[in-house]
């Protein structure tokens, strides 16, 4: 008993749901002779790995779906050991290199090294490369994507590297000029509906498309998060009514609260609940930068335009000042505190203008 | 030695047509930047002025030190590389040693590796007795991203050793070598390439390698997107035609990672903070790039008809400002609002 996004992730090119030229394309490439490095980007839940499974399978055939988990170890040259969890088949190695913090240039390294040095035994009938997948490129050090680059031309022979990024403002232009990039844009919502459909179908349920419709909405057009609410909504209820509640994830309602407090009172003490409140996101594994997106989201909804541009400001240089330090507690509530501050000066003054 | 040089890019001066580590028998096919690389310094397309001093170096056999800088994609690397297959011939690869910013390249590795190196000394026949040139070179690709440290232990080994070895320092700027080793080399500078010579170029590739590209309207648009760097525009074309298997302008702003003119004339065009929320969320999730949207923005900037010069002035601070903290790490979906917000009261206060 699997989830819905991995029972029914599509298995071949031709059968995946949309970006059907792209999917054409990328049956091209693996037909003909020399086969690129590739760098796949597109926000999350776009269908990057459903892509590359496919194109994989598409090179070596149904050997690259037995995959086996391992932990592969590393010693740093300051003699640090780190170890790192790898997903591998016969044919290709996939890791997240930004596991292990700033040591990811000698993961890097050593991992596309053994892998480039072990040939296949029977080249006859296969392809004569294997493939490494890095995830999160965009977050690798500076470091790791010069050691990169290198490794790239070096090994050309006996291995092929896919990137995957959420973003390539942060990939440095050496490595993409190197790769044949690769963009996959979100799924529109229609998409999603329709995806939506055709996998209730599968299942045998019945889906209104007035629901369908609503929970791609909710999605932020991400398939994923879609597959797994649509999910949520049948173990709530079933059969299905158009008017059922879409279970919203609890994170995005937290921030709003969180938001709303903020609005709420402009003063110390009330400063003092909504750092609990950002701590509590924190703990629990929400990401800063979604934190921030989200509540700046919600904190401008009634400013007027020059107060949504300060704010807007403030939230950029706050945002960027939590990357360069490593407390993201500080800028949050520091943009927390100047946002009171702002809001409550323009409320004072249209209250003085008032009288 | 021989080991040592073999990590290098050197091989790749010897047999063009293949990348170097990929082994002569079976030749898979290079990329079009490296097979048509040129091979000798006549090749070079425009940079009169420095081909014709490495003539006359190379038909006097001696060589100074050399100091290459310029935008990318003028033919730096190029010229080197070609004037040290014509000086050296078949034996390349004993005598050149080159370094780009991929190698390890700290002051570690100038004081062990390019100090031994250059302290060997090479007789001035070849094993077969013709005569050649008696000195080494060392090619220091990429020299600006080496630190100052590495430059400055450079000094004096550039000095001491002139008598078996030539440096070539190559960069895009300058002023990032410190002075004293500019002051040992003689420098040049590659201009940026003519229009018709770049187009005259990638139409010669384009027709050995047999793809049809009309009445030549579709390079004019490569060397657009591309800014006049010959190597982006030969990439471009070649991943255009793998993917896609024929080159269109819109295959071409797909594989360089381009954000279509529309929608940077729709971001500079916003009016108000809802729709400025919505481009932002659309924008992001048709994966396209911020910092790229930056670049072409600020072209588009300074030459729109409609902005007052205050107008300019403001969003072009914005951008400079966003472009950074982008760099820096920030989130995209912020400093792609905090510009809008500067471009809503650049637009609503002319």
């Amino acid at each position: 008993m699997s989830l819905w996004v991995d029972k029914h992730r599509p298995r071949d090119l031709m059968k995946l749901d949309y970006h059907k030229d792209q999917a054409l394309r990328l049956k091209n490439l693996v037909q003909q002779s020399d086969f690129p490095h590739l760098l796949v980007y597109g926000p999350s839940g776009a269908g990057k790995k459903t892509r590359i499974m496919c194109l994989l399978r598409e090179l070596y055939g149904s050997g690259a779906e037995r995959l086996r988990q391992e932990t592969m170890h590393f010693t740093t040259p300051s003699n640090k050991k780190i170890e790192i969890m790898t997903v591998s088949s016969n044919y290709h190695i996939e890791v997240n290199p930004t596991d292990v913090g700033i040591h990811d240039r000698v993961v890097i390294m050593d991992l596309v090294k053994n892998v480039a040095q072990t040939h296949q035994i029977d080249s006859s009938g296969q392809r004569e490369f294997k493939v490494v997948i890095l995830n999160e490129v965009d977050d690798l050090t500076k470091d790791a994507q010069h050691a990169l680059r290198r490794t790239m031309e070096k090994y050309v022979t006996t291995c092929r590297l896919i990137l995957i990024a959420n973003s390539i403002s942060r990939v440095i232009p050496a490595i993409r000029s190197r790769c044949l990039t690769i963009r996959v844009p979100a799924p529109t919502e229609t998409e999603i509906a329709s995806v939506l459909h055709a996998v209730c179908k599968k299942e045998g349920l019945s889906l209104p498309s007035e629901l369908a419709m609503r929970i791609a909405k909710c999605a932020d057009r991400n398939l994923r998060r879609a597959l797994l609410m649509c999910e949520s909504c049948k173990v709530q209820q079933y059969p299905f009514t158009p008017d059922q509640k879409v279970p919203e994830p609890d994170w995005q309602i937290y921030i709003r609260d969180t938001a709303s407090l903020a609005l709420s009172e402009q003063s110390p003490k009330k400063l003092g609940e909504v750092r609990q409140k950002l701590y509590e996101l924190i703990i629990h594994g929400i990401p800063p930068d979604i934190i921030f997106a989200g509540l700046l989201k919600e904190l401008v909804r009634n400013c007027d335009m020059a107060m949504k541009c300060q704010v807007a400001n403030h939230a950029a240089q706050f945002e960027h000042r939590m990357r360069l330090g490593n407390k993201p507690i500080f800028h949050l509530e520091a943009f927390v505190a100047k946002f009171m501050a702002i809001y409550k000066k323009f409320v004072e003054e249209s209250l003085g203008d008032a009288f | 030695m021989q080991a040592f040089l073999k990590t290098g890019k050197i091989s790749s001066a010897d047999k063009p047509s293949s990348s170097g580590v990929k082994s002569v028998k079976k030749k898979p096919p290079a990329p079009w930047v490296e097979k048509y690389r040129p091979k000798t310094i006549d090749d070079i397309v425009d940079q009169t002025e420095v081909v014709q001093v490495l003539r006359e170096c190379l038909a006097g056999g001696d060589l100074p030190h050399l100091l290459f800088y310029g935008p990318p994609g003028t033919g730096k690397t190029s010229a080197i590389l070609a004037a040290a297959r014509q000086l050296f011939g078949d034996i390349t690869r004993d005598r050149v040693l080159e370094l780009n910013a991929s190698d390890e390249r700290g002051i570690q590795v100038i004081r062990d590796k390019v100090k031994s190196f250059s302290q060997l000394t090479v007789s001035s026949t070849r094993p077969d007795g013709r005569p050649c040139p008696p000195y080494k070179l060392v090619i220091l690709d990429e020299a600006d991203s080496m630190t100052t440290a590495a430059q400055a232990a450079l000094r004096r080994t550039m000095e001491k050793e002139t008598r078996t070895t030539r440096f070539c320092l190559i960069c895009n700027y300058v002023s990032r070598i410190i002075p004293p080793i500019t002051s040992r080399c003689s420098k040049f500078r590659f201009k940026p390439l003519a229009r018709e010579n770049v187009i005259k170029r990638l139409r010669d590739v384009c027709e050995a390698e047999g793809v049809d590209v009309g009445d030549g309207e579709i390079l004019h648009e490569a060397v657009d997107t591309c800014e006049g760097d010959l190597r982006r525009a030969l990439t471009a074309l070649q991943c255009c035609q793998r993917l896609i298997g024929k080159i269109t302008s819109d295959g071409l702003i797909e594989v360089t990672g381009l954000v279509p003119q529309k929608l940077t004339d729709e971001y500079l065009g916003i009016k108000n903070y809802s729709e400025l929320e919505i481009f932002v969320e659309n924008f992001l999730m048709e994966a396209y790039s911020a910092s790229q949207l930056l670049e072409q923005l600020s072209a588009t900037v300074v030459n729109a008809g409609h902005l007052t010069n205050k107008q300019k002035c403001v969003i072009s601070e914005k951008v400079a400002v966003c472009s950074y903290r982008l760099l820096d790490g920030g989130a995209e979906v912020m400093q792609l609002t905090d510009l809008g917000c500067t471009i809503i009261m650049a637009n609503n206060d002319p």
